[in-house]
């Protein structure tokens, strides 16, 4: 049975300010220390006044540029009403029908191979008060416990247009989200820590012989906390809404072909049905009267338009063009994050040689990293001093081969600076010996102790060549290898 | 909706979506009390509103914003204060079914 996937994603994301959106408390992760983070405004006590917190609307806006959309010049607040333990006010401030952003899209690869790309349009993006957290008994004998520290820290909910046609187009959509998201410093995207949450919403159009398409029902699937997670569901989810159509042939809209909720559970991989969701007019939405509606001027996008910082895409494309990486290279620094891509770029500005630079930091670097079990953030060398440790190579003081030893020294621990590789290469005889008349007389002594080599490269043999480098490197400890080569073939060829 | 189409279920359906729990008494006075309002918001609607610029809030003030900064919150034993029930560490509701 031919059918297109159509798929969209609803993504919350914690925006990282200090303080919640509508109140001062702290809108850091606290779970090991419940309900310390409240005040009368986030428990909904009555009387008290939310108020916006101007960080919070500024991130979305950079965020909503940074995904082309359009920045409402008028947006307000709205309840939306349902009742769970984990929403004191029995509300969520929200936004219903004038959202501070809409019509936007981000651009993912959709090809690996061909390295093609899409658009997945961007319906909206829009602010909202997070819910607190409720922690259930397992067992299902006593009552459920609810922390308050996560009601009222900002999220900022990013909905996209249905425009994905498989899972693993999906998940790449989101990765591309959440490099774009942490690029700008907007939030930290902690998929653990509930910092970056995603929904899915998700049915078949089924080819019918006449050419029309025949749609099964909605599901929208929840609980998709990381990245794997997305991809299993909504392949699982497709499978499945496949058999039940060929089983029952329900299509959407049809009696028992409702929008229906289904969450994923990582533990089976498969997605069970949840609680009807009520429909939207059901959340009785109505402007918060205790909040004032926000008005944006042209000049205010062009100066968060002006100070947002490179993006992803862009900086792929540059580095491709600047450093003459390959696609493959660029896209390795690149989704490593923005920090690993400005070392790249500060070390390969030092050492004068980009290829060499990306070399390093995407093999020798990101191999320690993982040998070592270390962030990014953790590396013990500075961009300036790897910097200055390729530019040696670049320079011809260092070999390659004597650069990987220092760099394996410099991460034993006893620090990593410029004067320690300058102790390293002093201690070890490092150096490249440039005194070619130390080099020559060695030279002459190994062609007059190897006759049958000589031989050998006299009768074309360039391989005999090989071995008398060798040698030659064993007396003169840090010649470069490419001179001793050149001097050799000139000394050989006088004989 | 004409206040004569409201039926008991639409007040039934509202008083589940607030959770208020009604006795048949109250369903009966309830139908009354919300047909006026309805017949009411009718009679807003015979109004000519054609030059009238659509109102998204009553207040005029606009942009009205905190610095992002950090205040004290209250302790625990505060915020827990009015709760029902307590572990004296979080706030305890009856077991949650459908999670
Ligand atoms: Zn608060």
């Amino acid at each position: 049975m031919n059918h297109t996937v159509i798929i969209g994603l609803e993504v919350h994301v914690q925006l990282q300010t200090k303080s919640k959106i509508f109140c001062g408390c702290s809108a850091d992760f606290n779970p090991d220390h419940p309900n310390v983070q409240t005040c009368p405004v986030c428990l909904g006590l009555p009387g008290a006044l939310p108020v916006m917190n101007r960080e919070a609307f500024e991130l979305g806006v950079k965020t909503a540029l940074a995904l082309n959309c359009e920045i409402s010049s008028y947006t307000k607040w709205d309840r939306k009403h349902y009742y769970y333990p984990d929403l004191p006010k029995g509300f969520q401030i929200s936004q219903f029908d004038l959202p501070f952003s809409e019509d936007g899209f981000l651009e993912i690869e959709t090809n690996p191979e061909t390295g093609e790309r899409r658009r997945i349009g961007i319906i909206r993006a829009h602010l909202e008060e997070d819910a607190g957290k409720n922690l259930h008994d397992d067992a299902g004998r006593s009552d459920s416990q609810v922390d308050l520290n996560r009601a009222g820290t900002p999220l900022l909910e990013i909905v996209s247009q249905p425009d994905m046609r498989t899972a693993a187009e999906a998940t790449k959509y989101l990765q591309e989200l959440r490099l774009l998201l942490t690029y700008l410093g907007v939030s930290d995207c902690n998929m653990q820590e509930g910092s970056l949450r995603c929904d899915a919403n998700v049915n078949l159009h089924i080819h019918q012989d006449d050419g029309h398409k025949v749609p099964t029902p909605i599901v929208e699937v929840k609980n998709l906390n990381s990245f794997r997670n997305v991809e299993i569901a909504l392949e699982y989810e497709v499978q499945r809404q496949l058999e039940a159509f060929k089983a029952t042939g329900i299509k959407f809209g049809d009696k028992g072909g409702h929008k229906t909720t289904r969450g994923f559970d990582a533990g089976t991989g498969k997605t069970t049905p949840q609680r009807e969701k009520e429909d939207s007019a059901d959340y009785r939405y109505f402007p918060d009267p205790d909040l004032l509606p926000v008005t944006v001027t042209e000049d205010y996008i062009s100066s968060v338009r002006e100070a947002l910082p490179e993006f992803p895409a862009d900086r792929r494309k540059r580095f491709v063009a600047a450093y003459q990486l390959s696609d493959y290279d660029v896209q390795v620094i690149v989704d490593q994050g923005r920090g690993f891509g400005d070392y790249f770029e500060e070390v390969a500005k030092l050492c004068g040689d980009g290829k060499q630079a990306c070399n390093w930091v995407t093999q020798d670097i990101l191999r320690e990293l993982k040998e070592r079990k270390l962030e990014f953030s953790e590396f013990p060398i500075s961009a300036p001093v790897l910097g200055d440790l390729l530019g040696r190579i670049t320079k011809k003081k260092l070999t390659t081969k004597s650069a990987r030893e220092i760099f394996m020294d410099l991460l034993d621990g006893n620090g990593a600076s410029t004067a320690r590789i300058d102790e390293i290469i002093a201690a070890k005889g490092l150096a490249i010996v440039e005194d070619t008349g130390a080099i020559e007389k060695v030279i002459a002594t190994v062609i007059d102790k190897n006759a049958k080599a000589v031989a050998d490269f006299k009768a074309g043999k360039q391989a005999a060549v090989g071995a008398l480098i060798g040698q030659v490197m064993r007396e003169v400890k840090g010649a470069d290898p490419q001179k001793v080569r050149e001097m050799l073939i000139a000394a050989l060829s006088q004989r | 909706m004409p206040a004569d189409e409201l039926t008991r279920d639409d007040v039934l359906k509202v008083a589940q979506l607030a959770r208020l729990s009604l006795t048949d008494a109250e369903v009966g006075a309830y139908q009354a009390k919300l047909a006026q309002m309805l017949d009411y918001i009718q009679i807003l609607h015979e109004v000519n509103t054609d030059d009238v610029e659509p109102m998204a809030h009553a207040v005029e003030v606009q942009n009205v914003f905190r610095r992002d900064e950090t205040l004290p919150s209250l302790t625990p034993v505060e915020a827990l204060a009015n709760a029902p029930k307590t572990d004296g560490r979080y706030f305890l509701v009856p077991q949650i079914l459908d999670h």
